[in-house]
């Protein structure tokens, strides 16, 4: 099965649908709560990437018996230095954003923590895609 | 394999229940259907809650208790009450008048349930201190909320203060103070005057526990009227002079809104209202809130003030009993006869039974089956039905909503000629008959729903 969830660069109230969306698919396939968990994070946190960082984006979920893939296309500022961004406490988030509690330069590194593959791609001044695919039978 | 159901306190009576569809309607757990004219429970979605007899215009939902007579198949006959009780009369009327006049009813002690939350300040702190615990710690004090969470939010049970409720402890308390002074369990009668319908369910199955010192319950609403009779039919009642508590100020609130968090150190929360606490719980579930230690989390609005079965209103009984708080403040009011020993004594003995004792399972509702294949064939095709419901949402196919009557029909609980769209087009089509569209109409909601009554709330004869 395949969905599209669209999302606005900027508009933090609607930020987490495709999240819970997704949860309760996942919920309804009987998937460990602890995998569920790690769909969530990762997919939460590239979801209020693209809404700090974006103009807008894109995301593509593929959800199958045994995985789902999550991918997330935006037009943004792209990323010059993925590895400086993957850090983590790096982040380039504005004022504004970090005092919404967002912005803690640990969005990257916990979506890599909680992916079991997740590749990154990035071009200065068109956007970000990111790439997260987690398997749903085995415990992490 | 997960137990299959909860003991449920809420029933319905068929005989009265006009198939309305209310209380299909403010169900939080979309658990209830209409199906002949009449709403049917989905036990396994039931979480007690209450909000469907809350609403019923026909009180064709009750509460099972048990019969008030039980209590005296024992010789020690123990009320605990809770203070939201003492809440619901004005406030003239003490505390140890409310337990003289429950003496006369023939119990011989009347003891307020937030005794026991004295202790549990101390079990919480200690919990607080183990830093390997998940944050935040989640409060078990409601059990329609415990139950949410299994059936909507397993993967946050982890996050549960595995600790007792104040009832309990003060069960315990009662039950060893009588043993010390040489009554025999069996002799021993514990009767919980509940708010709710959540708590009687927590006694009849406990969750995270294997046994329960409660003997029975009674529901507030029956004592209650017991007791504003007596009032005024004897005027002036006279105090007990047996009555004994040694409830603090911060104990005698505990359950109304923040009345618990407030006692716990750090960053903590009270949320009251069932779709507050769910909405709260899908962002917690997100791992969209972080530094947070300890939630307080209420099934009723100003907590169990607003209890299924008080009779008065929620914000008056909050405010009367705050009131009663201040004035033990201010008068350090410590009544304790000298027949029982305050609970304090009994610090150790309580502190060894505060633990939950067994674990706290999931019982996910979502789930639509236990093989994955399975469950992703039945998905599908529920998806592919929601591209023909219209998402009106108008419940006439006896569902709540048009997602759940496509979950019900892949369930194989419902079929797709339920929905009343589905029934026009496919008229309109020449492909079904009027005749047995009308069938399934009356199949859903009842023959009756379709003869003129007079006699129905609203109409020209209204009768009850």
């Amino acid at each position: 099965m395949s969905f599209e969830f669209k999302v606005e660069g900027g508009d933090f109230t609607h930020a987490g649908y495709a999240s819970s969306q997704v949860k309760k698919m996942l919920k309804q396939l009987g998937v460990d709560s602890n995998i569920i968990k790690r769909v969530v994070v990762c997919l939460y946190e590239a979801e209020v990437n693209i809404v700090a960082h974006a103009r807008s984006g894109v995301i593509y979920v593929a959800l199958e018996a045994d995985y789902i893939n999550m991918r997330l296309v935006d037009s943004g500022p792209g990323i010059p230095d993925i590895p400086l961004a993957m850090q983590k406490g790096y982040s380039t988030a504005s004022k504004e954003v970090r005092e919404m509690g967002f912005g803690a330069g640990m969005g990257l590194p916990n979506i890599s923590a909680n992916a079991d593959s997740f590749n990154i791609s990035s071009v200065p001044g068109t956007g970000t895609t990111l790439d997260i695919t987690i398997n749903l039978n085995s415990a992490f | 394999m997960e137990k299959s159901f909860f003991h449920h306190a809420l029933s319905i009576r068929e005989d009265i229940c006009t198939g309305c569809s209310i209380c299909m309607r403010v169900c939080p757990t979309e658990a209830l259907r209409i199906r002949d004219g009449k709403a049917k429970l989905i036990g396994d979605r039931c979480v007690d809650c209450g909000e469907c007899y809350r609403k019923c215009p026909v009180h064709a939902i009750i509460i099972s208790q048990d019969d008030f007579s039980r209590i005296f198949d024992f010789s020690h006959r123990v009320a605990l009450i809770p203070a939201v009780l003492h809440g619901q009369f004005r406030h003239e009327v003490s505390m140890a008048e409310i337990s003289a006049v429950l003496r006369s009813l023939g119990f011989t002690w009347v003891y307020e349930v937030e005794n026991g939350a004295g202790i549990l300040k101390t079990a919480i702190e200690d919990l607080m201190t183990i830093r390997t615990l998940p944050r935040p710690l989640i409060s078990t004090y409601c059990p329609a909320v415990v139950r949410l969470i299994q059936v909507k939010f397993p993967s946050l049970i982890r996050n549960f203060a595995t600790i007792k409720a104040p009832l309990e402890m003060a069960a315990f308390y009662c039950r060893k103070v009588l043993r010390d002074k040489g009554a025999h369990n069996a002799e021993i009668g514990v009767f919980y005057v509940t708010p709710c319908a959540a708590k009687i369910a927590a006694v009849k199955s406990p969750v995270g526990e294997e046994s329960t010192p409660i003997t029975g319950v009674i529901n507030m609403d029956f004592i209650y009227n017991k007791i504003n009779r007596t009032l005024r039919n004897k005027g002036e009642f006279g105090s007990d002079k047996g009555h004994s508590t040694s409830v603090s100020p911060e104990s005698l609130t505990w359950s109304l809104t923040n009345g618990e968090a407030a006692n716990v150190d750090g960053r903590t929360m009270a949320i009251d209202g069932m779709n507050n606490v769910i909405e709260f719980l899908e962002k917690l579930e997100n791992d969209e809130i972080s530094g947070v230690d300890y939630l307080e989390l209420r099934a009723c609005d100003e907590g169990c003030a607003g209890g299924v079965l008080l009779s008065s209103n929620r914000f008056l009984v909050a405010e009367r009993l705050r009131n009663k708080a201040r004035n033990l403040l201010v008068a350090q009011q410590r009544e304790c006869a000298d027949e029982f020993p305050p609970i304090e004594n009994y610090h150790d003995y309580l502190m060894s039974k505060v633990n939950t004792t067994e674990e706290i399972k999931p019982r996910s509702m979502y789930r639509l089956s236990v093989d994955r294949d399975e469950a992703m064939r039945m998905m599908k095709r529920s998806r592919r039905i929601m591209c023909w419901l219209p998402g009106t949402d108008c419940g006439l196919c006896g569902a709540p909503s048009c997602l759940s009557l496509a979950e019900d029909i892949v369930r194989r609980r419902a079929d797709l000629s339920n929905c009343v769209f589905i029934r026009e087009t496919n008229q309109e089509k020449r492909l079904m008959a009027r005749e047995t569209s009308s069938r399934i109409m009356k199949r859903t909601w009842g023959e009756n729903n379709f003869e003129k009554n007079c006699n129905k709330k609203g109409a020209e004869n209204e009768s009850n």
